[in-house]
């Protein structure tokens, strides 16, 4: 089995989020960087339990400038077998999609693992996008994950409950809570991710469809407004008379 | 014009449908166009679409769509938008929209912008829209330069507006190909609104100390007709199923009205409610960070101020 699993770098958890004066780019200084969550908890982890249990390898891909290669690194020291990336700033997600199918396109891979979606732009569009590039089936927001021979058996979120299902290999499948558990590299692994293998390939042209006018933070609340607890009568008359939700 | 995808699981129309289709109304006048609504497999009340803005109601009545499969979708969307020579091409920010919409862009190549939250400006007919990013914490702007645009629309971002009349829905033949995906079973909550379209949410943490101590939660989300929801600590530990987490690894709300009970307010917690309309905290710890992002707070314990609140609102309904 060979599994590509792509992963994302985006701003820690709790980073303090700002942007250049002309609001059109993100002011990276002193933010601390982390793998997105969704890409390195659930899908990295469980290609990298399918390929245990299976036999294979398992290729983690970033598109990224050079910078990216800490996070990189570590993809390979939680366990996968070696990485490649795909020497770019990532512009947009039809950018990286782009590159990611193009590469995928020759490798054969039997499954492409994506996160449920990235927390810094919050699109779940890349996997979408590579599975129609690339013609293949994709699962979305899946929180279970089995393969039996040549077929696997998903189950997906959707609204207010799941949704069970099977599709042939090779498949794109984008992960959400419950695919795998998250695992911290041990000793053995951050040793061994110095010397794994680590590709660097060049993009290949894109035309961009959309553009960035600017991004701002959103206007600050007005501050909470302290209900005695003794009077929920107020609080109901509130809700109901000023803030007009009941 | 613009074609909206109108979503009916189970062949009933969803309250997301409804506010694309809304949306997609108000796109259209924007254009100086009209609003064409699609379903996909069996339907009831397609005619219904007409009533929020579609002037023309198609339905593919072909029960292979019953089972969603994102490419025989995105490929019958696709193929209607063609040939309808669609500009736009709107579906809901949901399971199913998210999994087509980057599949359309693909194949109608148009530029894409997800989650969207509200209408867009128009200028020589491209459009600018606005959504959240950063999981709530900041808005972003982009403009769609490509001849076809693709949006989702996020969850609650716009009401449904039911003031026009009904169309009878036409019935076409797309062209699909044969799916990859084989659904097996669905199992969903019956009975209550599914978190992510739910106007009430009444959401509980930590604070609530044990899992026998929810019965004052369902008791308000009961009077409210509202849904449950918890932190993440709470479904971890498993005193609340996974499907009602919310926050940055759950799933992210924007309810009219977000009830927070024995919450802290922790930024990841924060960046799946901080969308919503309103929010209210209780909580007995007046430094609980979660009162910065509240715009009504009491301060006091849950387990006297719940079933007050409860009362209240019952108060409220029996008297309005
Ligand atoms: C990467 C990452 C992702 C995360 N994702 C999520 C997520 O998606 N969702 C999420 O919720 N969390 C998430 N967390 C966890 C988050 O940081 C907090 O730990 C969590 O939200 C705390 O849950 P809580 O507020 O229920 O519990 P606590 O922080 O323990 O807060 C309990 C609150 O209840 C109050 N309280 C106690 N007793 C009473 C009483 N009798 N009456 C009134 N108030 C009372 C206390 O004052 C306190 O404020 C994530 C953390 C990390 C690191």
């Amino acid at each position: 089995m060979k599994f590509l699993v792509c992963i994302s770098q985006t701003p820690d958890t709790t980073a303090k989020i700002s942007f250049s004066a002309d609001g059109k780019e993100f002011n990276a200084a002193g933010v601390q960087f982390i793998m997105n969550p969704y890409d390195e908890w659930y899908a990295l982890v469980r290609a990298c339990e399918l390929r245990e249990a299976l036999g294979g390898s398992v290729v983690a891909l970033n598109v990224g400038p050079a910078s990216n290669e800490t996070t990189i690194r570590k993809a390979l020291a939680i366990g996968a077998d070696e990485a490649v990336r795909i020497n770019a700033e990532p512009k947009s997600a039809a950018f990286v999609a782009k590159q990611i199918a193009e590469y995928a396109r020759n490798e054969q891979f039997d499954a492409i693992f994506f996160g449920k979606e990235t927390i810094d732009y919050n699109g779940s569009e890349v996997g979408a996008m590579v599975a129609e590039i690339l013609d293949l089936p994709y699962i979305s927001y899946a929180s279970k994950l089995d393969l039996n021979g040549n077929a696997a058996t998903f189950e997906r979120d959707i609204e207010g409950g799941v949704e069970v299902l099977e599709a042939d290999l090779p498949f794109v499948v984008s992960a959400s809570k419950g695919m795998a558990e998250q695992r911290i590299p041990n000793m053995r692994g951050i040793m061994t991710a110095r010397t794994k293998p680590l590709k660097v390939v060049e993009p290949v042209p894109f035309e961009e469809q959309v553009e960035t006018v600017k991004f701002s933070l959103p206007p600050a609340k007005a501050g909470v407004k302290l209900v005695d607890p003794e009077n929920m009568d107020e609080l109901v008359r509130l809700l109901h008379e000023d803030a007009k939700v009941i | 014009m613009v074609l909206v995808f109108a979503e009916s699981p189970r062949g009933h129309l969803k309250k997301a449908a409804f506010e694309a289709v809304t949306y997609g109304k108000k796109v259209a006048d924007l254009l100086g166009t009209s609003c064409t609504a699609l379903t996909l497999g069996t339907v009831d009340q397609a005619a219904e679409l007409g009533r929020y803005g579609a002037s023309k109601v198609l339905n593919v009545a072909d029960a292979s769509f019953d089972q969603f499969d994102s490419q025989r979708f995105a490929a019958a969307i696709a193929d209607v938008a063609k040939n309808n020579g669609a500009k736009v091409v709107i579906v809901s920010h949901t399971s199913t929209g998210k999994s087509i919409a980057g599949r359309l862009a693909v194949r109608l190549d148009a530029g894409l912008v997800s989650g969207v939250s509200g209408l867009p400006e128009v200028s020589g007919g491209q459009l600018t829209v606005k959504k959240t990013v950063f999981s709530g914490k900041a808005i972003a702007e982009y403009r769609i330069t490509s001849p076809v645009s693709v949006l989702s629309l996020m969850g609650n971002a716009i009401k449904p507006d039911a003031s026009g009349q009904s169309v009878a829905a036409e019935n076409i033949s797309t062209n699909a190909g044969s799916g990859r995906i084989r659904v097996k079973d669905v199992r969903t909550q019956e009975g209550r609104v599914p978190l992510p379209e739910a106007e009430i949410v009444v959401s509980a943490g930590r604070g609530m100390k044990d899992p026998s101590n929810w019965g004052i939660v369902e008791d308000l989300a009961e009077t409210l007709g509202a849904t449950t929801a918890c932190s993440r600590p709470v479904a971890d530990s498993d005193w609340r199923p996974h499907h009602e987490h919310v926050g940055q690894t759950g799933i992210a709300i924007r309810p009219n009205l977000y009830i927070a009970i024995g919450i802290s307010g922790a930024i990841q917690h924060l960046a799946g409610v901080n969308n919503s309309k309103v929010i209210v905290v209780i909580n007995k710890d007046p430094e609980a960070p979660f009162f910065k992002a509240a715009d009504y707070g009491v301060v006091g314990d849950l387990f006297e101020v719940v079933p007050r609140l409860n009362e209240a609102f019952k108060k409220f309904k029996a008297s309005n």
